[in-house]
């Protein structure tokens, strides 16, 4: 009875390694200090309101958004803030971290600990963005742009569906697979919680084809909620991405410069409900993630539950690398950013640890572009990433601009596809880098 | 059939000779009011258009000149011609044209393969300001070279190289008309316009690293640790944010040798007999 749905321009399909589809969530663990950086989103970063000496417990608010497009910064263990200086992020930059050394695990009386399921919702639509900024709930999907901008519509906008973005279409990555098969209950109230701050009815779950659990579990279970209804997806990638699944879900088609909401949606990751979830009812500010820790060389992949701050290296001992990785990424190969330094946190939206193989990493030789169309016909944009290229290649940027480059999400499909193995999507980033640059 | 033919160069001449006159009489009107004294001064222009004196090119540079009166002309100079391609104008002009030291790009980082080996492996678009984007460099440093050459690729006249051996860029003094391409492109603004010095001979740190020394010193053994020792020897240097900064007005003659013998990590480059064998200039 249910059409699959899919977005019509370009998409490919990459392999899906999806090695820990059957492997449940389980606790990470505490390590004995965390790194808590004080941006993990987009815009500015944090100030800081602990002092090093303080003590915290688990939830305890370490810093405060500073500004609109910031975000709020949650103690993830319960210790001791032993320093607050720069330390080297994931790729080798110095940031602004706050570090615990971890003693016992205290959590803020104010947590809702008990696993019970609550489905009133209590909060009045003002109260739930309210609660949601101040619990530093960013976008769990790789982008981290802060929750509660999305819900705040601006004047003259109409709203009139939410999709819930469960599609997770990079290839290893299964985070949000089973955060849907093992809390989905949670994540259909989050939504309804959502519908009730945006004052609208109507959530749409979007699922690839490749969960089969998932689809089946969130539809017998949408059965007793009004407004959400489960959307089955074609795979292809990269539907995961924003503009691609609302035309997808929809059939609307977000025009360039554009957001969702000049389309009448918002478009939250499945990763965030949930976090929205446990934010209003159970008032439990975001300072964990589920983490897919996989790869092509390691004895004991999984999904954790992954306080934020955990060092990587404290989950590739867990995964323990038959031999030491050759390329580790945060996030899925595709977008992910690939980590030089191991000891780099978790941050909110690190979505996944992706070890492989040494031999596995595209090292390839390149060759000359032969035209032959692929990358334009594969492009979810719509793009033409070899005129780019030839454009980038000359240093015209005003001409690459011209064909529309700003419009490149960066999905990785062209460098994909290039049977040259030119490394398209950078001459894209680069093109898109200097124009912004020269505003 | 000959008057076919006739009649066809008849009607063909006549098109011609209509086409011309039109042609002619818009040539007149829309003529392009050429100052021949900026045709002759752009003839005198080194012709890169590369936009070193500021201004859109060659030509644009040229009106300028032949524009100018006498104040303004002085603050006008092609450094690629330099002071030679100056004075010529100058003297078209009737002006004169004040002394231009002659300049010289240098890089400020001397983190070689040797000094800062590869840590990590980059497999990307061979870009520094790529590069720079998505990571730190394999070195490490994050205020060091990046060895991906977007400064030898964006040189116009071909003055930058890369070195094998170092892995770093290297300007040849002679071809180097300091147009500043290098220092526009660089990501990390490594480059430096500088003066050339008496007889070629300067004296620089090679190091742009703001870290702390300790900090510095793991990722790259040239780093300049902000140890001071050099503005101990000469008050005019100044040291901020942990790096050396040696002003242009430091005699590279007088001090040169000395603040090279004694910077613990080398990180002073002196180019003259006895100062420390460099490949930059």
């Amino acid at each position: 009875m249910n059409k699959t749905k899919t977005f019509h321009v370009g998409g490919i399909h990459p392999d899906k390694f999806k090695i820990t589809t059957d492997m449940p969530i389980c606790e990470a663990g505490i390590p004995e200090t965390v790194c808590i950086p004080v941006k993990q989103h987009i815009g500015a970063p944090a100030k800081i309101l602990v002092q090093k000496g303080d003590r915290v417990k688990v939830g305890t608010l370490i810093a405060d958004a500073d500004g609109i497009m910031s975000a709020d910064v949650h103690s993830s263990v319960s210790g001791e803030v032993i320093k607050i200086e720069d330390t080297t992020d994931a790729i080798g930059y110095l940031e602004k971290m706050i570090t615990i050394k971890v003693e016992g695990d205290e959590w803020e009386e104010s947590i809702d600990r008990s696993p019970d399921i609550v489905k009133e919702i209590s909060a009045s639509s003002q109260e739930i963005i309210k609660i949601i900024r101040e619990a530093g709930i960013v976008g769990m999907g790789g982008a981290g742009f802060p929750t509660p901008i999305k819900l705040d519509i601006p004047q003259g906008k109409k709203v009139d569906c939410i999709i819930l973005n469960g599609i997770e279409c990079e290839p290893y990555l299964t985070a949000d697979d089973r955060l849907m098969t093992e809390k989905a209950e949670q994540i259909i109230i989050g939504a309804k919680i959502l519908n009730k701050a945006l004052g609208i009815q109507k959530a749409i779950i979007a699922i690839d084809e490749n969960k089969p659990r998932a689809i089946e579990i969130m539809q017998k279970l949408t059965r007793s909620y009004v407004g959400v209804n489960v959307a089955i997806c074609r795979t292809k990638y990269p539907q995961g991405s924003e503009k691609q699944l609302i035309a997808a879900v929809t059939g609307r088609e977000v025009p360039p410069g554009c957001l969702p909401i000049d389309v009448n949606c918002v478009v939250q990751n499945v990763g965030t409900v949930y976090a929205v979830y446990e934010a209003v009812q159970k008032h439990k500010p975001l300072f964990e993630r589920v983490v897919t820790v996989s790869g092509n060389d390691i004895r004991h992949p999984g999904n954790y539950m992954v306080r934020i701050g955990t060092p990587a290296t404290y989950l590739i001992d867990k995964a323990e690398p038959i031999e030491p990785a050759g390329k580790v990424i945060f996030g899925g190969p595709m977008m992910g950013v690939a980590v030089t330094n191991l000891s780099a946190p978790i941050t909110k939206t690190t979505s996944g640890v992706l070890l492989l193989k040494k031999e596995s990493v595209f090292n390839p030789e390149q060759t000359a572009c032969i035209r032959c169309g692929r990358c334009a016909d594969i492009c979810p944009q719509g793009l033409e990433p070899f005129a780019i290229s030839g454009y980038v290649r000359r240093g015209e940027y005003q001409e690459a601009k011209k064909i529309h480059v700003l419009d490149c999400t960066e999905c990785g499909s062209c460098s994909y596809i290039c049977p040259a193995r030119i490394p398209l999507t950078d001459f894209c980033k680069l093109a898109k880098y200097e124009i912004r640059k020269k505003k | 059939m000959s008057e076919l033919i006739i009649a066809n160069i008849i009607i063909l001449a006549s098109v011609a000779v209509i086409a011309a006159i039109i042609l002619y009489f818009a040539a007149q009107k829309f003529k392009i009011q050429n100052n021949p004294l900026a045709e002759e001064i752009a003839q005198m222009l080194p012709q890169a258009n590369c936009g070193a004196c500021g201004r859109a090119g060659c030509q644009d540079f040229a009106n300028a000149c032949a524009t100018a009166d006498a104040e303004q002309f002085a603050h006008l100079y092609c450094p690629v011609g330099g002071s030679k391609t100056m004075n010529q104008i100058a003297k078209k002009l009737g002006y004169s044209s004040p002394e231009h030291e002659p300049t010289v790009a240098v890089l400020h980082c001397n983190g070689t393969c040797q000094n800062a080996p590869d840590k990590v492996e980059y497999i990307g678009l061979k870009s520094c300001r790529l590069a720079h984007r998505a990571f730190v460099g394999k070195t490490g440093c994050p205020n060091g070279c990046l060895r991906l050459g977007d400064c030898v690729r964006n040189c116009p006249f071909g003055a930058i190289e890369m070195d094998k051996e170092t892995g770093l860029p290297k300007v040849n003094p002679d071809k180097c008309t300091s147009c500043g391409a290098c220092v526009r492109i660089c990501p990390r603004g490594l480059y430096e316009i500088r003066p050339r010095g008496k007889d070629g001979i300067m004296i620089y740190v090679a190091c742009s690293n703001k870290q702390k020394g300790a900090i510095a010193r793991k990722n790259c053994l040239a780093a300049c640790i902000g140890c001071k020792k050099c503005a101990i020897i000469c008050p005019e240097i100044k040291v901020e944010e942990n790096l050396s900064r040696i002003p242009t007005t430091v005699d590279a003659k007088t001090y040169g040798e000395e603040l090279a013998a004694n910077c613990p990590t080398g990180a002073i480059i002196y180019t003259g007999k006895k100062g420390k064998k460099d490949e930059q200039n």
